[in-house]
């Protein structure tokens, strides 16, 4: 046991901080630091970056352009990005739909979306929950019916983020009505420009429209717009969830914004000095380090456990639940800090051209829509409580 | 980086297991603990025979030149079998304290008989009124001669009354509370003056108060630099820090297998408890609180060959990490396992007081929280 980096895993911190030193916008950095909106044209600007440096899909098995680097080197390159300030990829494409096309696609799928997605020419988006089907996702009932040559697809699906950006959909749909819930089930894949899609954006209590409705109204996709085979989308969409659960604990975002926090406490004034000499909040803020410190020991655990029949170790659920949890608790912690100031709602701040000035602290506009808007984590990608049951059953046995 | 066992610390973890497969069962550890010495002589000569006894120290003095990592494989598996022998005070804090501040002779003399299992050690260092303060000492060792008079009080020195011999911290100058000022002395517990009042801890361990009343010791009794002992024992408790949260660990794992083996025995309501989503998530959350701990025991191990203030912080934030993770799964474990888990018959009680005991010792949660949080970094 040792937690230093050996001198090979160094060399590449330091190729990766080389990297983001020469192509990550400080302006796009900046607004990463103050929690406002990033634009498209920006995310697209810095996948584009990774995508010409060759990096843009570390997951990807070598031979559909990953990089073929170590766990420890994923996990420095993903740290070193979070502490540059490197806005997220979107990961819908790169992280989600591309391992189960690779997986399970066919030969002429992967040909035509895999190069699409590395070269951020496609930006996909997920159609899995419905109004009726949250936790309980396998009651889903948007149905996909053949008609000759062709799905046929009706419903709706919602909560689907950044639909509004998107050119594809990956989704899931009821083929066989009558079978088990979890049997039933397909997954397809299709241009968001097909008739009968319609996007309407959900205003969330933060005041952003970053999830989105989405209804399907006699959508007719291709035969070759199924994945893999019929009735067993659920099992893809089980192995897509499970792949995502590499950067599930966010650590090393959580550890950007541990530092943010820690700097805003240094800044702002509690009875005449800083914030963060007030015992009680440097209390606090020692309390989230903590459990971030044993998170993020916990999180290469089960990161390095690869395992050889190619499961997912059982306490990948817990990565998702404390990762919510110290995200949360940061979060709230920096509208915290920010005092009376939390109180002033600016979306502004997050218009580039917008002319009105933000009031109180240049940092603070967005930290309480920030809070607000993380409340979602411990209840996207399967609630915390969700997650407990699937480690009742992995875990615990029972 | 490195988070695996090598296979002599796999081996050495099986090795330590079955011992406590062989020897201990909640009956028998009640018979060990009702022993004069609180513990059964005879694991602890099984201990020595392994080579658990020398483990940390060189070789040189008997040992086997053990990494924190490999102290920490022995302490979980000392806490999943709840055993009552005086390793952490005698193998631990006392050897661990002579091996990092002892003379060639004091290593020669006391190092290989501890190894061997003939000798046993107590630290004698906290006060009534020092709580968890290191530098809280007021005890005096006055100059006499060519060595040494020493009286005070010492309070709660685990394993103190079956010990051989003391490491006694005294003043040879400063006021409490100085960092300066204090000095570590080798006292054997059959001196004129020594007043040993042992008793038994809520966990079914031992620990004793000493009282020294004018106790004569030579110069050569005297370990580390004179008037900077703080930094020794500082060491020395960080050490014990990081084997208290691997035991600490142990006692988790099994209060969290006995937990899930009740759940799914106890019927309520026709049927097995564990069958119900608020029991079954509390048992995740009291796992998760586990995973966590464990991390930190881990940490812990990594962090403590480095120097003093880097330690330091690290180790007083593993123990408050860890303390809060101890108060939960032991007080769910009581509440899971309902009236049953409120006898001393049960075997849980046991280790939730071993448990419960861990934060009361070399600072509680809040106290290490305190000293973590004051140190609080970028």
């Amino acid at each position: 046991m040792d937690l230093n980096l050996n001198s090979e895993d160094l060399a590449f911190r330091d190729e990766v901080r080389a990297f983001l030193k020469d192509k990550l916008d400080p302006k796009v950095a900046e607004k990463v630091a103050r929690s406002e909106a990033i634009s498209k044209d920006e995310i697209l600007a810095w996948q584009k970056a990774l995508y010409e440096q060759g990096w843009i899909v570390p997951n990807w098995p070598v031979e559909h352009g990953g990089t073929g680097w170590s766990v420890m080197q994923r996990y420095i390159f993903d740290e070193e990005c979070a502490a540059a300030g490197a806005p997220q990829t979107i990961s819908f494409g790169f992280s989600m739909i591309g391992p189960v096309l690779i997986a399970f696609g066919s030969e002429d799928q992967k040909a035509r979306y895999l190069p699409r997605i590395r070269s951020s020419e496609d930006w996909w988006c997920q159609g899995f929950s419905e109004p009726g089907s949250g936790s309980d996702l396998a009651s889903l009932r948007t149905r996909a019916e053949r008609d000759g040559d062709e799905w046929v697809i009706n419903g709706q699906k919602t909560w689907t983020t950044l639909a509004q950006h998107a050119d594809m959909m990956f989704c899931l749909c009821r083929t066989d009505p009558d079978a088990k819930p979890q049997r039933g089930i397909s997954m397809f894949v299709f241009s968001m420009n097909t008739p009968g899609i319609t996007v309407r954006p959900i205003r969330t209590i933060d005041g952003g429209t970053e999830v989105n409705d989405v209804f399907l109204d006699n959508v007719r996709v291709p035969a070759d717009a199924l994945v893999g085979e019929e009735n067993k989308g659920w099992s893809y969409a089980k192995y897509l969830l499970s792949n995502e659960r590499f950067g599930i604990a966010r650590v090393p975002q959580s550890k950007y914004q541990l530092k943010q926090l820690k700097n805003i406490a240094g800044i702002q004034l509690s009875e005449g000095a800083p914030l963060i000499e007030d015992r009680d909040f440097r209390t606090k803020i020692a309390d989230v380090e903590l459990e971030l410190k044993a998170l993020e020991i916990t999180n290469l655990r089960v990161m390095l456990d690869v395992r050889q029949d190619g499961t997912p170790n059982p306490l990948s659920s817990m990565l998702k639940i404390k990762g919510s949890e110290v995200q949360q608790r940061i979060s709230e912690l920096l509208m915290e800090a920010l005092g009376p100031y939390g109180l002033a709602y600016q979306p502004h701040a997050n218009d580039d051209t917008a002319n009105t000035p933000v009031v109180g602290p240049e940092f603070g506009a967005m930290l309480t829509p920030k809070y607000l808007n993380n409340r979602k984590i411990s209840i996207y990608g399967g609630t915390n409580e969700i997650q407990r049951n699937i480690m009742t059953k992995a875990v615990l046995g029972l | 980086m490195d988070l695996s066992l090598s296979d002599d610390q796999k081996l050495l973890k099986e090795t330590v297991e079955r011992l406590m497969q062989d020897n201990y069962d909640i009956d028998r550890r009640r018979k060990y603990s009702a022993e004069p010495t609180g513990y059964s002589a005879d694991n602890w000569r099984q201990m020595a025979e392994l080579g658990l006894l020398g483990l940390p120290f060189e070789e040189e003095y008997g040992g086997f030149g053990g990494s924190a990592v490999d102290v920490m494989v022995v302490m979980e598996a000392l806490g999943s079998g709840l055993a009552v022998e005086p390793f952490l005070a005698t193998v631990i804090l006392c050897g661990g304290l002579l091996q990092d501040a002892g003379t060639e002779a004091q290593k020669a003399t006391h190092l290989s008989a501890i190894a061997s299992g003939e000798r046993t050690f107590a630290l004698a260092h906290s006060e009534p009124q020092a709580r968890y303060a290191l530098a809280d000492v007021t005890a005096q060792a006055a100059a006499a001669g060519d060595g040494f008079t020493l009286t005070g009080h010492k309070c709660v020195a685990l394993y103190g009354d079956s010990a051989d011999w003391l490491i006694v911290s005294a003043r040879t100058a400063g006021t409490p509370r100085d960092a300066g000022g204090i000095t570590l002395f080798l006292v054997a517990a059959d001196a004129a003056g020594v007043e040993v009042t042992g008793y038994q801890t809520v966990d079914g361990q031992r620990a004793a108060d000493v009282v020294l009343n004018g106790v004569s010791i030579t110069a050569d009794a005297v370990v580390g630099p004179l008037g900077e002992g703080l930094p020794i024992i500082e060491r020395a408790v960080d050490r014990a820090i990081g084997a208290l949260a691997a035991e600490a660990v142990g006692v988790m794992d099994k209060i969290n297998a006995l937990t899930l083996d009740y759940s799914k025995n106890r019927q309520q309501f026709g049927r097995a408890i564990g069958e119900f989503q608020v029991v079954q998530h509390r048992m995740t959350d009291m796992l998760m609180e586990t995973e966590q701990a464990r991390s930190m025991a881990q940490i812990a191990a990594m962090t403590l060959d480095r120097d003093d203030d880097a330690r330091a912080r690290e180790l007083a934030g593993v123990k408050a990490r860890l303390g809060k993770a101890g108060r939960f799964v032991g007080q769910e474990s009581i509440q899971l396992h309902g009236g049953m888990g409120m006898t001393d018959e049960m075997t849980i009680g046991h280790y939730f007081k071993r448990l419960t005991m861990i934060d009361r010792t070399f600072g509680d949660t809040d106290h290490c929280m305190r000293r973590y949080a004051d140190t609080l970094g970028d």
